[in-house]
């Protein structure tokens, strides 16, 4: 009996003595955390994609926890539904950023694009890119060899087999930016949504002279500004034999696409087109 | 007999096309004369098109320190300047020229006379050389009058000339050792007096007895002071810079310094060629010698071909393309690349054309890496392969930096030896590449 309560008496006073310690320890020692920061690292995806320029959502919520305003970061994944639950917490107000999306702008599918040799090196777009120009004729275009693939975190791009060139999911695809900077030949690119997923692009990134572009990739954009003088909306630039659609001027009214004659231009998610006496009827009406 | 001590393989040699005396390659209607090389910026163009150039003529300037001058190897008319497939499949400037006459500009002396006097002062050589737009001719096309220009309080003891070939399949060095050995040997006397040492040593791998015996015959008869040749033991990468003068000197490098460092200069056996031509003859590198050979090819020969002919057509001169060709390499079987195409010009830095059948085009099935450490037995830099693949596949890019990945030479004897079939040198290339841009990117910012 004794020697249960000696036993009793020395582990409390011990447990005491500890704690006591442990208080002024905890004290002295403490790091104040805002507690705003867990609220909003509940609010966000907890992808840990990093897109947001961060090394994962911690630290984005750190840092937003930290900024006088929102206007500067904005979390891909989560778009503006999350940027603007994340100015609630904070009492800020969020920028409106429309949704993006990953757009691979290579159409040198097997049938566009021939291939002259053949690679049988390692696996991978960077060891390939670091090699040679790549099995076309065309040392611009996607090699095909799918380090997007794999760099993706959200299974949102795939090679597709029968084009050798990758399609980006658009309902996983969260615009994160990884395949953006694995890509050795600068290919894909983050591009606004658009409404209805609807989006007018150059699917090509030859540089090359129209005639050689042309002679490696029948659907090579050749330079030739016929794009560039429909527009109505100061939408397309001409550099380097390339033209580029600017996504926050274009208005999306599809007339640079039935222009260019290599079809190099590629309107998605549109309905078909009205047939032309339509449209001139509708005009008189 | 001499070889270095680190590391190294001896692959089977087939050199077919020995002792078969070069033919001049047949000049096409048109030429694409190439203003890029593989080391430095491109030259700038000085002809436009529509003028008329004479063989010799200059038509590309240097541009900036590591950049070489680039002289109209045929006579004609300048159709375009533009851009032309290369062998690494990317478009690079070149002139591009319509052959007429074989006009060649006064001041060179054409004739095979061999003129031995030489009373020029060390920089009126380099100089000429320079304005000759001589590169090394052993594969790196690196400026040969930035390597004979030493660097302010520096002094060579020894010229060290790579007369090693140690790449199977190629044999134009060796050929040309054969037919131009004497010329050779003024080229040397020329380059000894262009950097002030009064030793060279030529160093030829032993499978070359013929071409020993011959420059130490012309030595003796001939009387060339100063020059010895030193027979070496046949080992894959002993043409390698930093292995040969290991071989010769018994000195290593330090890591990422010059050969410069323990008082040597390296120069190929072909670059010392083209300097007699250009000091002596006032003649600039508009050619060299280059091998066509494989396994089924019927004919394999050396050839002395005129810069910017495309390669199909001196293929085409040698037979053609055997059928159950599936690769072909430009350069040697280790460190060549695959082309992309026949079609692209003839560079200054081509040394061959390999034709690889089918049978053995083929990589095998990679496997694990079983931790033999055959790799790290045979790089001749004493670096560890396995572990800097690993970390290339990891992106582990200051890891990589501080195993000293910027050492590699690319000689590829990690990739040869494995086992597993791993793909060494391809990761270890990238991850160099990679490391070397990080490198710069920070030298720039400091």
């Amino acid at each position: 009996m004794n020697v249960i309560l000696i036993s009793l008496i020395a582990l409390g006073v011990i447990g005491a003595a500890s704690a006591i310690v442990l208080f002024f320890v905890a004290k002295k020692f403490q790091v104040y955390e805002d507690p705003r920061i867990d609220e909003v690292e509940e609010a966000l995806p907890a992808a840990n994609c990093g897109g947001c320029g961060f090394p994962g959502c911690r630290a984005f919520a750190d840092a937003c926890v930290a900024a006088d305003s929102l206007d500067k970061l904005s979390c891909p994944v989560g778009g503006s539904p999350v940027m603007r639950k994340v100015a609630e917490i904070l009492g800020l107000s969020a920028a409106e950023s429309a949704p993006t999306i990953a757009v691979v702008r290579c159409n040198g599918t097997c049938e566009n694009r021939l291939r002259t040799n053949r690679y049988d090196g390692v696996n991978s777009c960077a060891i390939a890119h670091n090699l040679y120009g790549g099995e076309t004729d065309c040392s611009w275009g996607c090699l095909g060899l799918g380090d997007c693939e794999v760099v993706c975190p959200f299974d949102a791009i795939h090679v597709n087999p029968a084009t050798l060139l990758p399609e980006v999911d658009e309902e996983k695809c969260t615009s994160c930016g990884k395949c953006v900077k694995i890509c050795p030949k600068k290919i894909i690119e983050i591009r606004k949504k658009g409404p209805k997923s609807r989006r007018i692009y150059v699917d090509c990134v030859n540089k090359d002279k129209g005639a050689v572009a042309k002679k490696a990739c029948s659907a090579a954009c050749i330079g030739c500004s016929k794009c560039f003088k429909v527009c109505a909306h100061e939408a397309i630039t001409i550099a380097n034999n390339l033209a580029f659609i600017d996504s926050e001027k274009c208005k999306l009214c599809r007339k640079c696409a039935s222009e260019c004659p290599t079809n190099s231009i590629v309107e998605l998610n549109f309905p078909p087109r009205k047939p032309k006496v339509e449209l001139l009827e509708e005009v008189e009406n | 007999m001499k070889t270095f001590r680190i590391g190294g393989i001896h692959p089977k040699e087939y050199k077919f096309s020995a002792g078969k005396r070069s033919q001049e390659a047949v000049i096409p209607k048109r030429v694409m004369i190439p203003l890029s090389h593989y080391i430095g910026a491109p030259s700038v163009p000085v002809v436009a098109k529509g003028d008329s150039v004479k063989v010799g003529q200059l038509i590309g300037k240097a541009n900036g320190f590591i950049s070489a001058n680039v002289h109209s190897s045929v006579s004609g008319k300048v159709l375009k300047i533009d851009d032309v497939l290369d062998a690494s499949g990317y478009r690079r400037p070149a002139v591009f020229i319509d052959v007429d006459d074989d006009n060649w500009i006064e001041n060179i002396i054409q004739s095979k006379d061999i003129i031995r006097e030489c009373n020029l002062s060390s920089e009126e050589i380099i100089k000429k050389i320079a304005d000759a737009g001589i590169v090394g001719l052993g594969g790196a096309t690196f400026p040969a009058h930035v390597k004979l220009s030493l660097p302010p309080g520096k002094k060579a003891d020894v010229l060290i000339i790579n007369a090693v070939e140690c790449e199977p399949y190629l044999t134009c060095d060796h050929q040309l050792m054969m037919e131009r050995a004497e010329e050779i040997l003024v080229g040397i006397t020329v380059s000894m007096k262009a950097i002030n040492v009064n030793k060279a040593i030529i160093g030829v791998e032993n499978n070359k007895k013929d071409a020993i015996e011959h420059l130490q015959y012309l030595i003796q008869t001939r009387s060339f002071e100063g020059i010895a040749v030193e027979p070496l033991k046949m080992q894959y990468p002993q043409g390698g810079e930093k292995q040969l003068i290991d071989s010769l000197i018994r000195k290593q490098v330090p890591s990422g310094a010059l050969p410069i460092e323990v008082g040597a200069v390296v120069q190929n056996v072909a670059t010392v060629f083209a300097i007699y031509e250009a000091v002596q003859k006032n003649k600039p590198l508009i050619e060299r010698m280059i091998t066509i050979t494989g396994k089924s090819m019927l004919n394999p020969s050396n050839f002395m071909v005129r810069l910017g002919i495309p390669l199909s057509s001196i293929v085409q001169q040698s037979g053609g393309v055997p059928d159950d060709t599936e690769k072909i390499i430009g350069g040697g079987p280790m460190m060549g690349r695959a082309l992309a195409s026949l079609d692209v010009p003839m560079a200054k830095g081509s040394a061959g054309v390999l034709f690889v059948p089918a049978t053995e085009s083929q990589r095998g099935k990679m496997k694990n890496c079983i931790r033999c450490a055959k790799c790290v037995m045979a790089c001749p830099m004493g670096l560890e392969p396995y572990l800097l693949m690993n970390q290339s596949e990891r992106s582990m890019w200051d890891e990589m930096e501080h195993n000293c990945v910027m050492d590699c030479i690319e000689c590829g004897c990690c990739s040869y030896t494995c086992p597993s079939v791993r793909p060494l040198l391809d990761h270890i290339r990238y991850g160099k590449t990679t490391v070397g841009g990080i490198i710069r990117s920070r030298n720039v910012k400091n």
